[in-house]
């Protein structure tokens, strides 16, 4: 029997000729990821070393990433104070791949490290964020982990007693038609496979929606497979991993094009065809309570959120400017616009986008998290409903237990903030 | 032991420890916010008796959601045993590494005030009478929760390696 991607990728960082799955290893790690709460990884880190007299130093500051973006520029002195001790920890180990709050390198993590070239195929990486499944979009294994786990990598350099996951895989086959995107097929999958269906299972991506599939929306499936549960949301090295690493994320080292067996063994193998599949969205309150958007066609939204770690790239924004341009926001709704990035928010504003949504009556904020989580900025009013092109709609998940959300693709996002109802955003793309 | 409440499926990280109070992280201080939006839970832990471990019993994809680890800590801190039909990934490494008491049991059914009685394989609820078979944890993870979670067997591995 074959391997699949992430037993391959496992087989190397373990240092072994195969792993099989269910077996335990303790991978090297090529990437450590952590946001905000480094906070509470330092102060884990600390303990480990406590009465040992050995030095408490991180096992390769190259290795370790922090970027700030949960909470920027920081609401209360206690993120403040955090952040502040956070920087101080970065100086004194020389972590080198560490984003401030700054205009010129700052953004949301999961933005950041593709767009710098730090996500590699071949390789194994983990963050202190669920979302860290969104790296899996360059043929990395890229899992989430807790905090204190994540001391531990910066101790040993590995994560330690790893269970090789088996994968499923899902074969996305035709042409996706026009007003549907990389969100509405992962909404969609989401639906099929429930919350739970992959749990401490990988999703391998394969099939030709995939390949004709631009790295930005590929970034947005891998972001949310975890929302099925599944440990890593993978998808194998092609041109078009090249294309990004060498031209957006200006990589100019090797990539290793590392590919799953043709006669791997997955756990479960799912198949379908987007060429007619339309709009989804996800209704109150979990990700899984996915419907095509015409069943909620209509419902009245008061705020329209267009960004986050999954929605929030260049071509995310154009998606939504293109319908917004030279509109206006519905009366009664609030629309905000938080980029992913730096990056992204400044090749908005050369390419017009910033200027569409300020005339059209949108906020568009700093880039961050925002009101992703809602702890920040963007938070919702009791009763009130959201639509956002965010990963989750947990009760509470805006800032408020009394309000809700809805989840979708960043055009009908811009379609509803027109007519202050959820509308398919077809309905504006007519002829365009 | 008794079970001091009873929750549904999909209790996400979100319910546990509602992200407005991530910025609080230091285990010492998370539990005060334990089920915040659930006002008479997070009144009965916070009120109750921390002394002994109480038993909250749930659905399945307990902890699914976010990967903070306040969701544990604040749970650690109430001296809770958390029994589940299964737990969200994340979550559940997370429990094992601060050494929060979890037990995986597919088909428990318990109510509040129900007595449970816990044994290697099984779960005995003496107010129903039934019994419930349990998954023991994996092998892989049993290092770490003997070593008193995953700081000190970190700490064990950091010094071995050392020489
Ligand atoms: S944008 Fe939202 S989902 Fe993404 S990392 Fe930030 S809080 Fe998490």
């Amino acid at each position: 029997m074959g391997l699949t991607l992430v037993q391959k990728i496992l087989s190397k960082a373990s240092g072994v000729e195969t792993v099989a799955v269910g077996s335990v290893i303790e991978p090297r790690v090529s990437l450590a990821m952590s946001h905000e709460n480094a906070a509470l990884v330092i102060n884990q880190f600390n303990e480990i070393y406590k009465n040992t007299g050995l030095p408490t130093k991180v096992w390769d500051p190259t290795k370790i990433a922090i970027i700030f973006d949960h909470r920027i520029p920081a609401e209360s002195k206690k993120t403040a104070t955090n952040q502040k001790l956070i920087r101080e920890f970065v100086k004194e180990q020389g972590i080198t791949k560490f984003h401030d709050i700054r205009g010129d390198e700052g953004g949301i993590c999961h933005q950041v490290l593709p767009e710098n070239g730090y996500v590699l195929p071949n390789t194994v990486l983990v963050g202190t964020d669920s979302h860290t499944t969104t790296h899996g979009a360059l043929g990395a294994f890229a899992f989430g982990i807790g905090a204190t786990e994540m001391a531990s990598v910066w101790a040993l350099g590995s994560v330690l007693n790893v269970e090789v996951p088996a994968s499923i895989k899902v074969i996305v086959n035709g042409k996706i038609p026009k007003g549907v995107y990389a969100k509405d097929i992962i909404l969609f999958l989401i639906g099929k496979l429930t919350n739970q269906g992959a749990n401490y299972k990988v999703i391998e991506f394969h099939g030709e929606a995939i390949k004709s599939m631009p790295t930005s929306g590929r970034l947005t499936l891998s972001n949310m497979a975890v929302e099925t549960g599944a440990t890593a949301g993978i998808i194998p090295p092609d041109k078009e991993t090249v294309r990004y690493l060498r031209t957006i994320a200006n990589y100019q080292g090797e990539i290793d094009m590392l590919q799953p067996d043709e006669n791997a063994e997955y756990a479960d193998v799912i198949e379908f065809d987007v060429s007619n599949l339309s709009p989804q969205v996800a209704a109150p309150n979990f990700v899984d309570n996915v419907k095509p958007i015409k069943e909620v066609e209509g419902t009245p939204i008061d705020q329209v959120v267009i960004g986050s770690c999954t929605n929030g790239r260049i071509e995310d924004l154009k998606e939504a400017a293109d319908i917004i341009r030279g509109k206006k926001v519905a009366k009664e709704t609030r629309m905000l616009v938080f980029p992913a990035s730096y990056r992204a928010y400044e090749d908005a504003l050369h390419k017009g986008y910033i200027e569409d949504f300020i005339k059209a009556g949108a906020v568009v904020m700093n880039p961050g998290c925002g009101p992703c989580l809602g702890i920040h900025q963007g938070a919702l009013g009791d009763g009130e409903r959201a639509f956002s092109t965010t990963n989750r709609n947990f009760k509470g998940r805006m800032g408020n237990p009394d309000a809700e959300v809805y989840l979708g693709s960043p055009a009908a996002a811009a379609a509803t903030a027109v007519f202050g109802v959820i509308t398919d955003p077809r309905k504006l793309q007519e002829g365009k | 032991m008794k079970v001091i409440y009873k929750l549904g499926d999909d209790i996400s990280t979100d319910h546990i420890y509602p992200g407005r109070y991530m910025a609080t992280v230091l285990p010492t201080e998370t539990p005060q916010y334990a089920f915040s939006d659930l006002q008479d839970l997070n009144t009965i832990l916070n009120e109750g008796d921390k002394s002994q471990t109480r038993i909250i019993v749930a659905g399945s994809n307990f902890g699914t959601g976010s990967s903070r680890e306040q969701a544990v800590s604040t749970l650690v801190g109430h001296n809770l045993l958390i029994v589940a039909r299964n737990f969200a990934r994340i979550f559940f490494q997370n429990s094992i590494n601060l050494g929060l008491k979890t037990i995986i049991c597919p088909t428990i059914e318990a109510n509040v005030g129900d007595n449970l009685d816990f044994f290697d394989n099984k779960i005995v609820n003496s107010t129903s009478g039934k019994e419930f078979p349990i998954i023991p944890i994996p092998e892989a993870r049993k290092a770490i929760v003997e070593a008193g979670g995953l700081i000190s067997y970190t700490r064990k591995l950091v010094l071995e390696r050392q020489k």
